[in-house]
Parts: C-alpha cells; sequence; structure tokens
C-alpha cells in the first residue's frame, strides 16, 4: 500500500499514546475557535442529516488542529453526536486526514499509470532521498517535509504531478526537482 | 474534423472565465432563465426537460454511457415517492487514472456545470443538489464555492428563482480521497458522513439513494452536455455524433506518449488515429504499441486494434473494450507492459473498498504476483496463476464492477504482451524459478474466494 500520511500510525501501533480506537494523541484537549465553530454551524444547515457533515466537520479539523487526534476525534464526535470509534472509521478510510503531524509542505508524489510513464517512482524516491532520505509518510527532523506516493492526481496530461499541500505542480522530473524544492523552502 | 467548434470547451481561455459575470455575457444561464420563466404557466415541465435530454441521446460520462434521460425516469414519480426530496448528486469525484477532463471544466468554467445541474434540478424536481468533488481537488472546491455563491447572489439559486415559485439549493461537498468514492453508492455513502462502501443494488438510487430518497448520481460532463441541450436543442446535439446511440460532444484525456497530452474537444466517435493526430502523434516519432482507451478499468489494446476504432461507447466496446471516462493514455513502443500493468495494479490493491474477499485478497495478490514478476522473482507458473486469479474475481462476484475494472488490464495485457512477461520470468534469478508455483492460495483464502461476496 503507498501509505497515505497515515503510515506512521501503523508503526507506532504499539505507542502507549494511542487511544481505544487507536488515533494518536496530541496531548491535550482541542476545540475549534470561533470562525471554525461558525463554519461548521452553516454546515449543519446544508444537510438532511448531522452525520452527511462529518468529512466536511473533519476538513475543518485539519485546518484548525493540522491532523486529527484521537482529541480531535472525540471533539468531532461530540459536535455531531457520533461515536468517537465510528468518526475513526471513517477517518481511516479516507487517505487525505492526517493521521499524524505532517511537515508544513506535504508532497504528494503521483505514481498511478501516466505518472510512471513519465518516470514518476524515480522522482519519488529521488525526492525522499534529498530531503534526508525520508521513509515513505516520514517527517524530515526540521519538520519541514513529509513525502508521500499518491495515485492519480487528475494532472495525468502534466505528468509526472505533485500536490504539495493543496497547491498542485507540473512536470516534476529528475531534472527540475532541485528548483522545485527550492521553492518549497 | 477541423471545422469542429468545441462546445464544452468553448469557452477555455477566455478571460476570467469562471465569473458569473462573462458566462452571461456569453449567453450564459439563458437556458436556466427561460425555463424559470415558463415554470409557472406550464411552458416548461420537467417532464419536457426529460424529454429533451431524452431526444438528445444523451448517454452519461462518467463511465458507464447510460442513458441520461432514461436514467430520470427511474425517479418515482410525486405519488408514489410521497414528501421524500429527491437528490441530484454532480458526480466530480474524478479519480480513475487518465482521466482530468472534469477538473478543467471546475476550473475553468463552473457556471456551466451549474446551469447543467439547474436544469437537471428542474426535471427531476430537486430542491438541494450536491457537487461530490474528490478532495485533491482544492482548488476546483474553491471555484465552485465562489461561483455558487455568485449564482446565489445573482438570484439563480435560492427561493422562488425569478418569481417561478422554483427552489433550489446547491452545496459543494469535498471528498477526502478513496477513489471507490466515485461509484455512486459508495458516493452516496460517503455524503452521508460514512466510509465509502459500495452498497448491494438494488435497489438503485434512482428509488433509495441518499439519506433513502431518490436520488440521481450524474458526471460533470454529463451535467454540462445537458446545458447545451437545453440552449440548442436535441436535433443539434445528435447531428454531432457519429450515429444515434453515440451522440453529441466529447471530452478525451489524452496522457502517456503523446506529443501533446491534454483534454481534447471532438464529435462522439472521432476514430483514435484522427484524435491521435490532434495530439501530435506518438511522442518522438516513436511507434504505437499499446493504449489503454478508457482509463486503468479499460482493457488494454494493441495498436493494431486501437488505430481504426471510433472512440464512442458502442465503437470501444466493439474492440472488446470501454470507453469509460475516455481516458486515453498511449503507450509507445519503449513501454515494459509488465512493469505498466504492475503499476495499474497497485493502484487496485491501493484503492479496494475491502467488502468482497475476491477483491479485498484478488487485487493484492494480482500485485504482489506481478511485482515478483518484474523484480526477477517470478516462477514460470506465474504468468498462468495471474490469469487464474484475475479469472476468479470478476463476473457479479462482487457488490461493485471493481473487481472487474481491477482484472482488466491483467486480462487484456498478459494475453496480448506474453512474451514479455515470459522473458521477465526466463531472466528470473529465483532458484527453483521453474518449479510449479508455490500455493499463495491457503485453502482457508481459496474457501473465502468461493464464497464470493457473502464472506
Ligand atoms: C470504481 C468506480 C469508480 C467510478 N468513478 C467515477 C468518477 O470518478 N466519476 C464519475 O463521474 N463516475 C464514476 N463512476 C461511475 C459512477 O458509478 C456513475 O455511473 C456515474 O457517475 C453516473 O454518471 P453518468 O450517468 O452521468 O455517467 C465510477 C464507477 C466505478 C465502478
Ligand atoms: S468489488 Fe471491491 S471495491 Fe467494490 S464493493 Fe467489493 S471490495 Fe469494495
Ligand atoms: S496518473 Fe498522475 S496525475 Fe493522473
Amino acid at each position: 500500500m503507498s501509505g497515505g500520511a497515515g503510515t506512521p500510525v501503523a508503526e507506532l501501533a504499539g505507542n502507549p499514546r494511542t487511544g481505544e480506537h487507536g488515533a494518536l494523541s496530541c496531548g491535550h484537549p482541542v476545540a475549534f475557535s470561533p470562525a471554525a465553530l461558525e463554519r461548521f454551524e452553516a454546515l449543519l444547515t446544508r444537510y438532511p442529516t448531522k452525520q452527511a457533515a462529518l468529512l466536511p466537520t473533519l476538513w475543518i479539523a485539519q485546518e484548525e488542529f493540522g491532523w486529527i487526534s484521537r482529541e480531535a476525534v472525540d471533539y468531532v464526535a461530540s459536535l455531531l453526536d457520533l461515536a468517537p470509534a465510528f468518526v475513526w472509521g471513517v477517518v481511516t478510510f479516507y487517505t487525505m486526514y492526517n493521521r499524524a503531524p505532517v511537515g508544513k509542505h506535504l508532497i504528494q508524489v503521483c505514481t498511478s499509470i501516466s505518472c510512471h510513464l513519465a518516470g514518476a517512482e524515480k522522482v519519488y524516491h529521488e525526492c525522499r532521498r534529498k530531503l534526508g532520505d525520508l521513509k515513505p509518510g516520514e517527517t524530515s527532523l526540521d519538520g519541514k517535509y513529509t513525502v508521500i506516493e499518491v495515485e492519480c492526481l487528475a494532472q495525468c496530461d502534466k505528468a509526472p504531478a505533485v500536490m504539495v499541500n493543496g497547491d498542485d505542480y507540473e512536470r516534476i522530473t529528475l531534472e527540475n526537482l532541485d528548483s522545485f524544492l527550492e521553492k518549497l523552502k | 474534423m477541423s471545422d469542429y467548434q468545441p462546445v464544452l470547451l468553448a469557452r477555455l481561455g477566455k478571460k476570467s472565465s469562471c465569473a458569473l459575470e462573462t458566462y452571461v455575457a456569453d449567453g450564459g444561464y439563458a437556458s436556466w432563465k427561460k425555463v424559470l420563466a415558463g415554470a409557472k404557466s406550464g411552458e416548461w415541465t420537467p417532464a419536457k426537460v426529460t424529454d429533451l435530454v431524452k431526444a438528445s441521446g444523451l448517454r452519461g460520462r462518467g463511465g458507464a454511457g447510460f442513458p441520461t434521460g432514461m436514467k430520470w425516469t427511474f425517479v418515482p414519480p410525486k405519488e408514489k415517492r410521497g414528501d421524500k426530496p429527491v437528490y441530484l448528486l454532480c458526480n466530480a469525484d474524478e479519480s480513475e487514472p487518465g482521466t482530468f477532463k472534469d477538473r478543467l471544466l471546475i476550473e475553468t468554467d463552473p457556471h456551466q456545470i451549474l446551469e447543467g445541474m439547474m436544469l437537471a434540478s428542474f426535471a427531476l424536481e430537486v430542491k438541494h443538489a450536491y457537487v461530490y468533488i474528490r478532495g485533491e481537488m482544492v482548488h476546483g472546491a474553491e471555484i465552485l464555492n465562489a461561483a455558487v455563491a455568485e449564482a446565489y447572489a445573482a438570484g439563480l439559486l435560492g427561493r422562488d428563482l425569478l418569481g417561478s415559485g422554483v427552489d433550489l439549493d446547491v452545496t459543494i461537498h469535498r471528498g477526502a480521497g478513496a477513489y471507490i468514492c466515485g461509484e455512486e453508492t459508495a458516493l452516496i455513502e460517503s455524503i452521508e458522513g460514512k466510509r465509502g462502501h459500495p452498497r448491494i443494488k438494488p435497489p438503485f438510487p434512482a428509488v433509495s439513494g441518499a439519506w433513502n430518497a431518490p436520488t440521481v448520481v450524474n458526471n460533470v460532463e454529463t451535467l454540462c452536455c445537458v446545458k447545451h441541450i437545453l440552449d440548442r436543442g436535441p436535433d443539434w446535439f445528435k447531428a454531432i455524433g457519429r450515429n444515434d446511440r453515440n451522440t453529441g460532444p466529447k471530452l478525451y484525456c489524452v496522457s502517456g506518449h503523446v506529443e501533446k497530452p491534454g483534454v481534447y474537444e471532438a464529435p462522439m466517435g472521432i476514430l483514435f488515429k484522427d484524435l491521435l493526430a490532434m495530439c501530435g502523434g506518438v511522442k518522438g516519432g516513436r511507434k504505437l504499441k499499446a493504449v489503454i482507451p478508457g482509463g486503468a478499468s479499460a482493457p488494454m489494446l494493441t495498436a493494431d486494434e486501437i488505430l481504426e476504432v471510433p472512440m464512442d461507447f458502442d465503437g470501444v466496446a466493439a474492440a472488446k473494450s470501454m470507453l469509460g471516462s475516455a481516458a486515453v493514455v498511449v503507450m509507445d513502443e519503449t513501454t515494459d507492459m509488465p512493469k505498466a500493468v504492475t503499476n495499474i495494479s497497485k493502484f487496485f490493491a491501493h484503492e479496494s473498498c475491502g467488502q468482497c474477499t475476491p477483491c479485498r485478497e484478488g487485487t493484492p495478490w494480482l500485485n504482489k504476483m506481478l511485482k515478483r514478476i518484474v523484480n526477477g522473482e517470478g516462477r514460470q507458473a506465474d504468468v498462468d496463476l495471474l490469469l487464474q486469479v484475475a479469472g476468479q474475481m470478476g463476473n457479479g462476484m462482487t457488490i461493485c464492477v471493481f473487481a472487474d475494472a481491477a482484472i482488466a488490464p491483467v486480462l487484456s495485457a498478459v494475453p496480448k504482451f506474453r512474451a514479455e512477461f515470459e522473458a521477465y520470468v526466463a531472466r528470473s534469478k529465483k532458484p527453483g524459478f521453474d518449479e510449479p508455483a508455490p500455493s499463495d492460495i491457503t485453502p482457508k483464502v481459496a474457501e473465502r474466494m468461493a464464497e464470493g461476496m457473502h464472506s
């Protein structure tokens, strides 16, 4: 499996800090800012059930807290009257909810077929090597970079395609990898 | 071909093409206003809109090519559905490897999509429609949200629109990274706030979909076509295609080894060789080897098989593949086919939702075997084992057709390029490589696979 940002969680499965539903603890209770709460309230008016707001609420949580911790799971569950274990089950189904802190730049390299035909795997490996021999999903010591492999980003005409956080980058090759990484600093 | 005027991409490259103002200046929302103006008098009825779409011959652009007008008629009439609302879900999950047409529509002409949704909502008596956009399209979601806000401000969404008595809300809903959520029932589960597990059909979404209410799921490009059918009429739309069963303008996503990869609009049914010429031909003037005509799920075709194929639903089906999402992945003579198939098998192993045993167990297994073949550790029997395992995963053994999609690349490429797979095995460094393959199938797994989806 191409890991996703959650890969470290599996490696930390025996970590005493993991909660009953398996999420990592951030060590303190969390709550939305007033602005986030306002967005959350507005969300609820857009769906016939409270539960339907789960994915968008998790997005707000990720924006607010950076990643989905045990405390974030419990908090979102209480906001939506859902069981924390259910929320965690949803979190783990989707690849984009970070289950551990990620670097300032989450570098997502597409290695699906069109990007593969353009040499994406080499770019992915070289990118990790250049940033300090990072393992898939591992974050650099300075907290700046996390590199993961992702599936098709719907930019196949611009292969190899890379996304950093929410921004799209096109035609990242071994030749221009250095200048691409330079720009991220 | 050269005198073809783009329809879906007509506004591509225009300044501020995402803004309501420019959209309206280009004649946008004329159909929506026309329908709203005639709603009270009965000049425009839901049935009339549906009939126009039916008459156009429009077939869904999301992959299956199901006739759109017919799908809409599966929604039970008011007398039968009672108080239940009807939902329209615009499928903008676009995650099939090789596909990037919906992204272009979203990022360059969002109001075109919204107008299509408005007209479809009128036809289906929908009061709240949603766009399910894949989580990765962060920018696309922002553009759609801005367009929706503009439409509300202009009175094109909201209550009693332009005094017509028609109400309509549109909400943009972001996914969070899961290919399977493009499958319509998984999409429904996902929008309800659950894991994206496809549902057993029946009931079909048109009868019981989102929140147990009648639901229609349509692709972004399909809904854009609806707008143009209402603008210019079904006869105009039909005249564009190759024949009555394959009508209208079509977006082709061409990637891989071509000179100019990109989204190309052409009349439905353009010959593959003409499409290839539009893209400047095979990269570096090299020879064409194979093509995936409709996304990673579509069986691969060799150069000989595809050159003369009309790129429409029936044309590609006749060549024993499928048009799918019209994601045309071109592979030249330098392509290592076993590696390409291994790559695609990785995708499916990663994306299986895990509900059905043949799919959950079979997809990683195919990937594992392919990896050992291309890593020089394959055994002679592995090539047949691939076909054997893939042969047990499809044909209705599973809840959704993902499993059929997952085996298509293997079942097409292995026989067609068998020599390449065998060459890998022949070079295998593994001691005892010519012995029969060890059974990867433990008796327990075999039993579970035989039980199929019910385990
Ligand atoms: C595994 C799988 C993935 C799919 N992904 C998409 C997708 O990303 N976008 C899409 O429009 N349809 C997708 N579909 C097809 C949908 O299930 C559905 O048929 C389609 O959205 C209907 O719209 P249409 O009738 O306008 O084509 C997928 C189907 C399957 C089985
Ligand atoms: S076929 Fe695969 S993806 Fe579809 S429901 Fe079964 S396990 Fe999930
Ligand atoms: S295959 Fe990489 S963006 Fe589609």
